[in-house]
């Protein structure tokens, strides 16, 4: 095994928010295959037992006091696991759509040299399932808007299953985009000329639950995604012009 | 035009009158009530002086001074919405890294804590 997973020298990230249902499987999966490796929730605000049922399953759970959105419970598990040294950070989502067998090709990935991030993707090679078509046709437009601005490809801008190192670590635990993160948070990582690359996976459907996006939404979303991505380049033109 | 110079007149009143009891029973900070108390006095100052209105109207190319009162209210309250948009995202940024940070720390006090015990 890796010495990295096994001397837990990364850490693996769950934000969740009322994922009752199915964070005890998350983490009993995670730990099953990788018993050194420790496991933090970030529980965004819960109203179910979220947090006590993490617990139960050995998780380290991070409470914030109240709703803070994906990015703002993110940044806060970010900050934590740069503040206790850890060299990497998987994140996977808390919903049992991020199947952790591909966590060792993830934390491989971000262990080579200049690579600062890794993106588990659904379209490098494996399925691109359970992805609704207006999320595909975001995906595609995403794709075409990024690639100018990152100088590559990205497949799969919007996947949730992230891992990066101690580099990427601390500009993500000072600077983190707070809705909607993971396409922003490329951009904020161009601007420090940090690279990335995407590492197959393929993704299962949610355990429990339904996904809330709805069509208006999706179109809040696209705006919003792409306002931070103009508002991230606007903030590295100015440094780089100075 | 007399007419909407007086509804002018009383809605400034108005809200010097909201903004000032608002104060005296803490429902608003003396920070965030200059820029109504300001927007009220413009208000004021452009009904109470007409012929400000018409020297703008002049100066503008516009034939009736009450569409400059149109949009000079809608331009001060524009400003005033701004100003809070920029206040309002100065205080969540601000509410999430505390959020953070208190979070975080009774992380590490439960670790101290579980350490001890």
């Amino acid at each position: 095994m890796n010495p990295i997973l096994s001397e837990g020298r990364a850490l693996i990230l769950v934000p969740a928010r009322n994922e009752e249902g199915a964070i005890g499987g998350v983490i009993d999966e995670v730990l099953s295959l990788f018993p050194r490796l420790p496991v933090l929730v970030v529980d965004d605000g819960s109203q179910d037992s979220t947090a006590a049922i993490a617990k139960l399953h050995h998780a380290r759970v991070l409470r914030l006091p109240h709703h803070l959105g994906l990015g703002g419970a993110l940044q806060a598990g970010y900050r934590l696991a740069f503040e206790l040294g850890f060299e990497y950070v998987v994140r996977i989502d808390g919903d049992g759509q991020h199947d952790p067998t591909f966590i060792p090709a993830m934390i491989d990935a971000v262990s080579r040299p200049n690579v600062q991030m890794a993106i588990g993707s659904r379209f490098v090679e494996s399925n691109g399932g359970y992805t609704s078509r207006l999320r595909g046709l975001g995906i595609r437009l995403f794709r075409a808007c990024l690639r100018p601005i990152l100088g590559k490809t990205v497949r799969d801008p919007t996947s949730g299953f992230v891992a990066v190192n101690r580099e990427a670590l601390e500009v993500f635990s000072r600077s983190f985009p707070l809705e909607y993160p993971e396409i922003e948070a490329l951009v904020v990582l161009r601007r420090r000329a940090f690279q990335f690359v995407e590492v197959p996976v393929s993704i299962r459907p949610r355990r429990t639950g339904r996904s809330t996006i709805t069509a208006v939404k999706s179109i809040y979303y696209l705006v919003h995604v792409m306002l931070g991505v103009l508002v991230n380049i606007l903030i590295f033109d100015r440094r780089r012009w100075r | 035009m007399e007419r909407l110079l007086l509804i002018t007149t009383l809605l400034a009143v108005a809200l010097i009158a909201i903004v000032i009891v608002s104060l005296r029973r803490a429902h608003i900070r003396v920070e965030y009530s200059v820029s109504w108390l300001a927007a009220a006095v413009i208000l004021l100052v452009l009904a109470q002086v007409p012929n400000v209105l018409r020297w703008i109207a002049v100066w503008a190319g516009i034939q009736d001074p009450p569409t400059v009162l149109l949009f000079l209210v809608t331009g001060v309250f524009l400003v005033v919405f701004y100003r809070f948009s920029v206040i309002i995202s100065h205080l969540r940024d601000a509410n999430i890294a505390l959020a953070q940070r208190v979070a975080i720390l009774e992380f590490r006090l439960e670790n101290v804590e579980d350490g001890r015990s």
